[in-house]
């Protein structure tokens, strides 16, 4: 295809992509370095008879005046970023300096709020992901080994949990585990205690937040797996049955490499998705117990005085976060791409 | 087919492990939805019985508040009270708005890079991958201070085109792979016989590719449907559509009653995507293997 033509054909999408995705990026960027001009105050004095006052009042005239020669704001330069909701350079000199043991300095590094987010959502990735993706193939497993007719059913009920609004979702779970929910009660009966309750406990709101997690994103990996499952080379799995192969040796060395490719794909997306967990906190109320890197900048642009500048340094940091992510998968792909052309 | 074959010579040990766990798995993926909608015609009092659980089965403070077994007042208060109605006409003009738009942009730009083979085409997918991978957050902190510089803030049209942008990346590369599939002879025959490339794309292309458009369109749907981060922030209360709407109804659930019509809402907002999974579940599935399996 020509080049000009090419152009005309992606100019409508890739302009969408570059003002709306490219650009705010951009700007996340500017805003990150640039803080909001300060209020310029003045002294006035207001005589009356009974004598003069000197009190202190904003100069509008002159603070609009300094927002129009520098719309931005100030330039702090890096300032923002290693403040002490976010990179917290100077506090994490002094904890490290002050600290008893290792245990105590991690603690009183995850008690900062940036490193905080970043733990929670690490840890989030980390266990939902393999969670998914084995739970997704043992679904794939069983629903491969029921009669056809059935299996329909079985994956509309299945796809439930994914398909519904996350946000929707996590609240519908929220309410079940709620102190007055049927879950709840079943976990206070368990635990043997009335008062226990998921709101108001940080380690039981880390688990539900990751049970919603595996419940949401484990049916994507049962659909794919159940389908790479249909594709297993038949005669392959016929020649080591002849071979003598039992049922457990055929799974490892016939229909795992099988489902190799499609793992490493599930891992890429699941990876991508996990990293932005984000509405589960929302519904669950949990900002108090956990909060992600997304849930972090979200609850920065809801404050009241709108702190656009930290929000944008942690967007920024959490964009170089998934950048690092990728760059395995972009590395390789760009190898494979290369012997391709 | 051999699937049926070595389905037989499963032990039945394993089968029946098997066929257990799959039991439990929908009774987990499908119990929360039932209880869920069952509970939305109940009172606050019973679906949030502090005295026993199996008040959500039975209903005494239902039937003690409202004299009947069922109440729609969840319903009724999140539908005309508190105006559900009009997000969810907000919801639909910005749904069939988002869906067409990046269809037409997503299938100019998806037959474009399956067909040209210059080397950029492998930067435009990467970089579509890593936009795909932004959590939309981070691009929503990028977006307030502008809007509200040039007054976009707020309006439908606003989050409308930022729900397209965002659905790009992923549009583009499910109609890429689809349209790398339809072979390319067919356009190109069209172009020896004197089309040009757009001529050749509407009137050889257009008609075979609605299967691989109508799967793209239902997660073009779903993205802009299930949205939060955008539509919480960019819409003010006005043009709210019913996600941030159900999402608000929870700041005010601290009056008695209230909570019941986040329920209702919730049941409501559910009911379009149980029917969407019910008629489209085999477009669905095929949507989401189709990245897998191409690679």
């Amino acid at each position: 295809m020509k080049h000009k033509t090419f152009l005309w054909f992606i100019l409508p999408s890739a302009l969408a992509m570059i003002l709306f995705i490219a650009l705010p990026i951009m700007s996340v960027l500017m805003q990150s370095v640039f803080a909001p001009h300060e209020q310029v105050v003045k002294e006035v004095e207001n005589c009356d008879v009974f004598g003069c006052k000197r009190s202190v009042t904003v100069d509008v005239a002159a603070t609009e005046a300094q927002s129009a020669a520098a719309p931005l704001g100030r330039f702090v330069g890096t300032d923002i970023y290693t403040d002490r909701n976010h990179l917290a350079l100077s506090e994490i000199g002094a904890i490290w300096s002050s600290a008893t043991g290792t245990r105590d300095l991690i603690n009183q590094i995850l008690n900062l709020p940036f490193y905080g987010a970043l733990a929670f959502t690490l840890t989030y990735t980390a266990i939902v992901t393999p969670l998914a993706l084995l739970l997704g193939f043992g679904i794939a497993l069983s629903v491969n080994a029921i009669p056809r007719l059935l299996r329909g059913p079985a994956i509309f009920f299945s796809l439930l949990p994914m398909i519904v609004t996350p946000l929707v979702g996590a609240l519908i779970l929220f309410w079940m585990v709620d102190a007055r929910g049927i879950l709840g009660a079943a976990l206070q009966s368990l635990a043997g205690d009335p008062e226990l309750s998921v709101k108001a406990s940080t380690p039981l709101m880390w688990a539900m937040l990751i049970v919603y997690g595996v419940w949401s994103s484990c049916p994507f990996a049962f659909v794919v797996y159940y389908a790479g499952l249909q594709t297993v080379p038949q005669d392959t799995l016929e020649s080591a049955m002849i071979d003598g192969a039992t049922r457990g040796q055929r799974l490892r060395f016939v229909i795992l490499p099988h489902l190799l490719p499609l793992t490493t794909f599930l891992l890429l997306i699941s990876i991508m998705d996990n990293f932005r967990v984000f509405e589960p906190i929302v519904s669950f109320n949990g900002g108090a117990h956990a909060q992600s890197l997304s849930y972090f900048i979200y609850a920065d642009l809801n404050a009241t005085n709108k702190l656009l500048s930290s929000a944008a340094a942690t967007s920024v940091l959490t964009i170089l976060g998934v950048i690092i992510l990728l760059s395995p998968v972009i590395v390789r792909t760009w190898r494979s791409f290369g012997r391709a052309t | 087919m051999m699937t049926g074959t070595v389905a037989t010579r499963r032990p039945l040990p394993l089968q029946a492990l098997l066929v257990g766990f799959l039991i439990l798995w929908i009774f987990v993926a499908a119990f929360p939805f039932f209880w869920t909608l069952w509970g939305s015609f109940r009172v606050e009092g019973d679906f949030f019985s502090k005295a026993d659980w199996t008040n959500a089965l039975t209903g005494p403070m239902t039937r003690a508040e409202t004299g009947g077994a069922m109440t729609g007042q969840g319903y009724y208060g999140a539908w005309i009270t508190h105006e559900f109605w009009r997000a969810g006409l907000n919801t639909l003009i910005v749904v069939v708005s988002v869906v067409t738009i990046s269809l037409t942009f997503g299938t100019l730009g998806g037959y474009a890079l399956a067909r040209s083979g210059h080397r950029y085409v492998f930067w435009i997918l990467m970089i579509a991958l890593v936009f795909r991978a932004m959590p939309h957050v981070t691009l929503v902190s990028g977006y307030l201070l502008p809007f509200y510089q040039w007054n976009l803030w707020g309006h439908l049209p606003t989050a409308i085109i930022v729900l397209v942008a965002i659905n790009q990346p992923f549009t583009l590369w499910m109609l890429t792979s689809f349209f790398q599939n339809i072979p390319k002879d067919l356009d190109e025959s069209a172009m020896v016989d004197g089309c040009s490339r757009f001529q050749a794309f509407r009137l050889v292309i257009i008609p075979v590719m609605w299967p691989g458009v109508i799967t793209t369109g239902l997660f073009s749907f779903l993205l802009a449907y299930n949205d939060f981060a955008v539509t919480a922030m960019l819409l003010d209360q006005q043009n709210q559509t019913m996600i941030p709407k159900i999402a608000s109804f929870l700041g005010t659930t601290q009056t008695k009653g209230n909570v019941m019509f986040a329920v209702s809402a919730v049941v409501s907002a559910t009911a379009p995507l149980f029917l969407l999974v019910l008629f489209f579940q085999r477009q669905i599935v095929s949507g989401l293997t189709a990245g897998a399996v191409k690679g």
